[in-house]
């Protein structure tokens, strides 16, 4: 219980994918004007997040990695080459499933969500998560607490990013750094923040 | 036809540069700026895709269907990173373990699919090779110009060679441990984004909200 705990603080506040890895960056910087959609589109990651790294996880366990097709009488079979295509097909599908399941059984959330469902599949916090969790060769429950954790670590980020930038409109700005140029400061700055949690060990 | 295919190479450079104007494809670029070499292998390995990917999807763009676009772009882009990655560890193994999985994440970058999708969708396969190459230099350049800061400030070096002498080897140069660490990335590219947009005046972004009408001498 404790390794899980651990990890899943870890996954949120140290590694967090978003300011300590730079993943997600695009859809990071380009949908954090209000808090509200940012809230949204966090959700969204979050929910994703802890359905496709479990998902990536089996099929990485079960079928990909080297020796992972003994169960099928095939003990010498390496295809873990085709792990970056099965990834990004098994994350699309998920979406799309998601995205139907949604809108047939809850339907609000599916009005507050649906423009950015689409726009997670390119999100590269998703893959990226997945990655790490091939990468360091977790099991079925560490990456589903990953999964989970990650997400919610990107989702808490984005909205804390929405919050300032929605006061720092109001701020004077120097022309060249007007946008763009501040926001990738501010960012800085919190990342710098959270390096405050780096070497919490729980 | 040279003068146009000159634009489309030029172009992303600086006056519309994928990352600092377009907003594209940030999601790798910072992480891997911590040397110079990581960054220059990076850089390859994204232009190679965009241009080969912009290539193969206009040759082929008459005959996806719109509605399953996106996973037709995806998997020619995965198939292409994939050779990459296999090329990489091949010949590059020490590198592609420094840049872990941020070479699976060229599949993601958004230069790669936002160029397939804005300008490989509708134009022919040799001016989309073109316009993917210079999106992909474009990229390259503000990678290798945050990499040289960081590298040169972080630990006195370039590519690996000592440039400043660094003090605890006997020199005299302390180096800023800071630029080693993911916020730097963040203020270089925040600094960079300003030092251009002084230059190229018309890339400033409108103000959401002005507090004074008039309150510096340019604005009149």
């Amino acid at each position: 219980m404790e390794h899980y705990l651990s990890l899943f603080i870890r996954s949120v506040f140290v590694e967090n994918l978003a300011l300590a890895f730079f993943l997600g960056m695009c859809t990071f910087l380009a949908v954090s004007k209000k808090i509200e959609t940012a809230l949204g589109l966090g959700i969204a990651v979050v929910v994703v997040q802890a359905i496709t790294v479990p998902a990536n996880n089996l099929i990485y366990q079960y079928l990909l990695k080297e020796g992972a097709l003994a169960w099928a009488g095939m003990p010498d079979v390496d295809l873990s080459f085709l792990g970056l295509i099965s990834y990004i097909g098994v994350i699309a599908a998920m979406v799309q499933i998601i995205e139907m399941a949604m809108d047939k059984y809850t339907p609000a959330l599916y009005n507050a969500l649906g423009v950015f469902l689409p726009l997670i599949t390119v999100n590269c916090a998703i893959l990226g998560g997945t990655l790490f969790m091939v990468e360091r060769d977790y099991n079925l429950a560490e990456s589903a607490v990953y999964g989970v954790g990650s997400g919610f670590g990107w989702a808490l980020a984005i909205t804390a990013i929405a919050g300032i930038r929605e006061k720092l409109k109001y701020s004077d700005v120097p022309d060249g750094l007007q946008g763009l140029g501040i926001t990738f400061i501010t960012t800085g700055l919190m990342a710098l923040g959270f390096m405050a949690f780096s070497g919490i060990q729980l | 036809m040279a003068s146009q295919a000159k634009k489309i190479i030029l172009d992303p450079l600086i006056d519309n540069n994928p990352i600092t104007l377009q907003v594209l494809g940030i999601c790798s670029a910072l992480a891997v700026t911590t040397s110079m070499t990581a960054a220059l292998i990076m850089s390859i390995a994204l232009t190679s895709v965009a241009a080969f990917s912009g290539a193969i999807i206009s040759s082929i763009r008459k005959h996806i269907p719109s509605s399953i676009r996106i996973i037709v772009q995806m998997t020619v882009i995965a198939s292409l990173v994939i050779i990459v990655d296999q090329l990489l560890k091949a010949y590059a193994f020490e590198a592609s373990k420094q840049l872990s999985v941020f070479v699976g994440l060229i599949i993601t970058n958004c230069i790669v699919l936002g160029r397939a999708e804005a300008y490989a969708m509708k134009n022919p396969p040799g001016m989309s090779f073109l316009d993917g190459l210079g999106n992909g230099l474009g990229y390259s350049l503000i990678l290798m110009g945050v990499a040289f800061c960081r590298e040169l400030i972080g630990t006195g070096k370039l590519f690996g060679q000592t440039i400043i002498p660094v003090a605890n080897e006997g020199g005299w140069y302390v180096p800023n441990g800071l630029m080693l660490l993911p916020p730097s990335a963040f203020f270089i590219i925040g600094l960079m984004i300003w030092a251009i947009r002084s230059w190229k005046p018309q890339q400033v972004e409108e103000p959401d909200y002005q507090i004074h009408q008039v309150h510096r001498t340019e604005v009149l």
